[in-house]
Parts: structure tokens; sequence; C-alpha cells
């Protein structure tokens, strides 16, 4: 019997950043390599991320931020995602993080953080290497 | 990981962890799917389904996420599935219709799912209807199916809603061109969205004239209403009509289009199987292979070798 399964990926901006630039260059750089991207635009909180990585059933979530509130929100989403049963649920961040908070961002159980100039090819392959580990 | 009966009672429940895996095993396909359908199938039917379609452009999402707090502000609990097109060439989609549902998302009694085509044709995926019946079964009182922006022949969502309403909006190109034949045929409540605009007037004179043409006798009379999504005027009315064509329905003694939906269902079921038993072991033959030879050689056509093939299989 045929099964199509496609890695489902939710690109989510926590806090009040501005724009989206980045994380549309991400979300579009997955699709073309073949995922199915739920993007949901700007201003989201962490209730709303984790409902919708719920809902929607995602094997990975990449967290996009520049506004530097990384430190009060990550924690928040990744007790979130805990407390609603998903931490079968990978997540990875980027945007505008500076280097000496990255460790402290691993600890909380995100698993790698993607700076500026990272490639989207770096992205998509790792979003493609995880993804086939967990299956 | 949970097994297949887990999933169908956590669907039963109304859990909603249940309800995302369970439609993702129904996107995945295969006898797992089939199993799932088969167990929760006794408990769908008492939602009410409605299908909102219509042209790039017109307002889908936006009047969509009104339609719902209108639900909900009447006490209702609504399933949305939302249907985005996946690319023909990289099979990505981007799924962004829940941009603007997104306040919509911590109501507990909202529940709702992004889909992409994944390459079926009609302005839906294939498992749209399987994801509708598992927001039916999970107790909800209206699934609402928002499909691809619609041109004139993305008409599947006929055999998946009760009620169809289909969305246009001024200023979207020549007004007769845009609403042709299939969409025409298949609405039960025109919406003429962006109301505040220029020609929206127009825009219904249009739609009504386009009616008029169709004299067959109907029970139930389409009609065009004006709404502007953005700041929610005209929804109360859309949803109040919607509800009278849901008592519509129940009234009719032989709901036509439920048997519509019913044959899709069975044939679409009988030639997935047919085509994953029979095709899987035909294409293992070594004639399979010769054939495919010939009919690159235009020595034979496609519909003489299948007949060949199956001959030998002794069916007819």
């Amino acid at each position: 019997m045929q099964s199509t399964k496609k890695i489902r990926v939710l690109i989510a901006k926590p806090g009040l950043d501005s724009h989206d630039r980045g994380a549309k260059v991400v979300a579009r750089a997955l699709r073309d390599a073949g995922m199915e991207v739920i993007y949901t635009g700007l201003r989201q909180t962490p209730e709303q991320i984790v409902e919708t990585a719920l809902q929607e059933d995602v094997d990975i979530i990449g967290l996009s931020i520049l506004s530097g509130a990384h430190k009060t929100l990550f924690p928040r989403i990744m007790e979130l995602l805990k407390k609603q049963g998903l931490t079968d649920v990978m997540v990875f961040a980027g945007g505008i993080i500076p280097e000496e908070d990255v460790q402290e961002i691993k600890k909380l159980g995100i698993r790698e953080v993607f700076g500026p100039g990272t490639t989207t090819e770096e992205i998509i392959r790792y979003v493609v290497e995880n993804v086939a580990k967990k299956t | 990981m949970a097994t297949i009966e887990e999933i169908a009672e956590g669907v039963l429940a109304g859990d909603k962890r249940s309800v995302a895996k369970a439609i993702t095993i129904t996107e995945n396909g295969g006898s797992e799917a089939h199993r799932l359908i088969a167990l929760i199938y006794p408990h769908t039917g008492k939602a009410h389904i409605l299908g909102i379609t219509g042209p790039g452009g017109a307002g889908k999402s936006t009047l969509v996420e009104k339609i719902v707090r209108e639900y909900r502000r009447r006490g209702k609990s609504v399933g949305v599935v939302a249907v985005d097109p996946t690319s023909p060439f990289s099979g990505g989609a981007f799924l962004g219709d829940r941009i603007r549902m997104q306040e919509l998302s911590t109501d507990e009694g909202v529940f709702i799912r992004s889909m992409a085509t994944r390459n079926y044709a009609g302005g839906i995926a294939k498992a749209t209807k399987d994801a509708v019946k598992i927001l039916d079964a999970s107790r909800k009182d209206v699934v609402l199916v928002e499909t691809v922006g619609a041109g004139q022949s993305e008409v599947e969502i006929v055999r998946v809603a009760q009620t169809i309403v289909v969305v246009h909006a001024p200023g979207l190109g020549d007004e007769i061109q845009a609403i042709k034949a299939g969409l025409m045929e298949i609405a039960d409540i025109f919406v003429v969205n962006k109301a505040d605009r220029e020609n929206a007037d127009k825009t219904a004179m249009d739609i009504q004239a386009v009616l008029q043409l169709d004299d067959k006798e109907r029970g139930w009379k389409p009609p065009i209403l004006k709404t502007i999504a953005l700041t929610g005027e005209g929804v109360g009315e859309l949803v109040s009509k919607i509800e009278e064509h849901e008592t519509f329905l129940r009234s009719l003694e032989k709901n036509e289009r439920a048997f519509l939906m019913a044959e899709t269902e069975l044939v679409e079921a009988i030639k997935e199987k047919v085509a994953a038993s029979i095709v899987f072991g035909l294409k293992k033959r070594e004639r399979f292979q010769e054939l495919l030879k010939m009919i690159i050689d235009r020595k034979i056509d496609p519909f003489s070798a299948a007949d060949e093939l199956l001959r030998k299989m002794g069916v007819e």
C-alpha cells in the first residue's frame, strides 16, 4: 500500500518582531525542499505556537526571533511543549541570538541555533537528517 | 507509540493530540488509515459540513475566521480544514491560511488543521474528507473546509460538504468569467465579500444574471449575500443562512447530495483497493516491462496493453 509521508514543519515567530523576511526565506526554502511548512505570521504567543504544533502534528518547530526576547520566550515555549506531551517534537531556533546565549538555550532542549549567515541548505539538511532519525 | 485503536478512542473522546495524529495517519494513507476510518465512521454524520470556496483574493480566510467566531458566539464548536496547494515541482507546500485565524488557536472549542493538496485535483486534498470525518467524530458541531483559491474546475468540495458557500469579491477580473460553470452550479450561498468596494453591487447583479439563466427546479434558491470580512459585517446573516440551509437539507426526503457523496467514497475506496492489489501484482510481471517498451515504440496503446494484462488475470 502506498504511503506518502511528508515532513511537516512549523515556522513560528514568538514575540514582537516587526518583520518576518528571514522566517519566510527559511519557510520557502523548506517548501522547495519538499516539506509542508506551516507559517503562522508575526506576534505569536508561546501558547499559540504550542497549540499550533499540537493541532498540525508537526515533526519539528523552527523558532525565529529578532527582538532579543528569547531568554523569556524560549523557556516558556519549551515548558508548554512538555506540558502538552509534545516532547517528541524537535525544536531549533534562528534569527538574532547572541553566541553567549546559545549554550543556555540548548540546555532548554532546543537542539540547534542557526545564526545570521546560515545557508538555507544547512537548515534543510538539518531538518531532513533529524526528522529521519526520529522515524 | 499509540495504537490505531487508542488513537480512535482519543478522537471519540475529543482529545486534540489524537485528532491531530489521526489526521496525519489519513494523510499518509494505507491500511492504517482505512482501519482508523472504520473505527470512527459509526460516530460521524452529526456535524454540519460547510465548504468555503471561491477565487484567490476574495477574502476566504478572513471570512472563515469571522464565521468561526460567529459560530462560537452561538455556542457551537468548530473544526476547520484549510487547504493550500502542493507545489507540483518540489512536492512541498507553504501552508499560510492559519495566519488569518491564529487568534482562534487557543480557543478550546476550535480545532484548525492546514492541509496540502498533495497534488490531488479539485481544490481539496484526498484526505480532506477523512479529516472532516475525524473532526465530526471528535464531536465538533460544525466542520468547515476552506478550499484552495478556486477557479472554475475546483469543485471536488461538492463531494465533501453539505452547504457550499462561494465567495467572490469585486475587481477580481471579468465578473462573469470569474464565476463560470463549476462554481455557479455547486453554490448553495453566494457571498460578495469586500462589499465596501466599488462595483460590489455590480458583482452581485452579475451573479444574479447568471443564476437566472439556470431554470432548473430547485427547492433551494441560492441567495447572494454581501459581507465585509475585515469588519465582520454581514457575517451574522451569512451564518443564519447557512443554518437555514442545514434545516432545509434535513427536511428533504432524499438527500441527493448525500447519495452522491456516499457513491463517490465507495467508488474511490474500490478503486484504491483494486489499484493497490492488482496493479502492484501486475507491475511485478515481466510482461509489464515488455508492454512498456511496446507502448513507447507505438506497437500497442495503453488501453489494449491493460486489457492484455487483465485478461491474463481473468478480469474482463
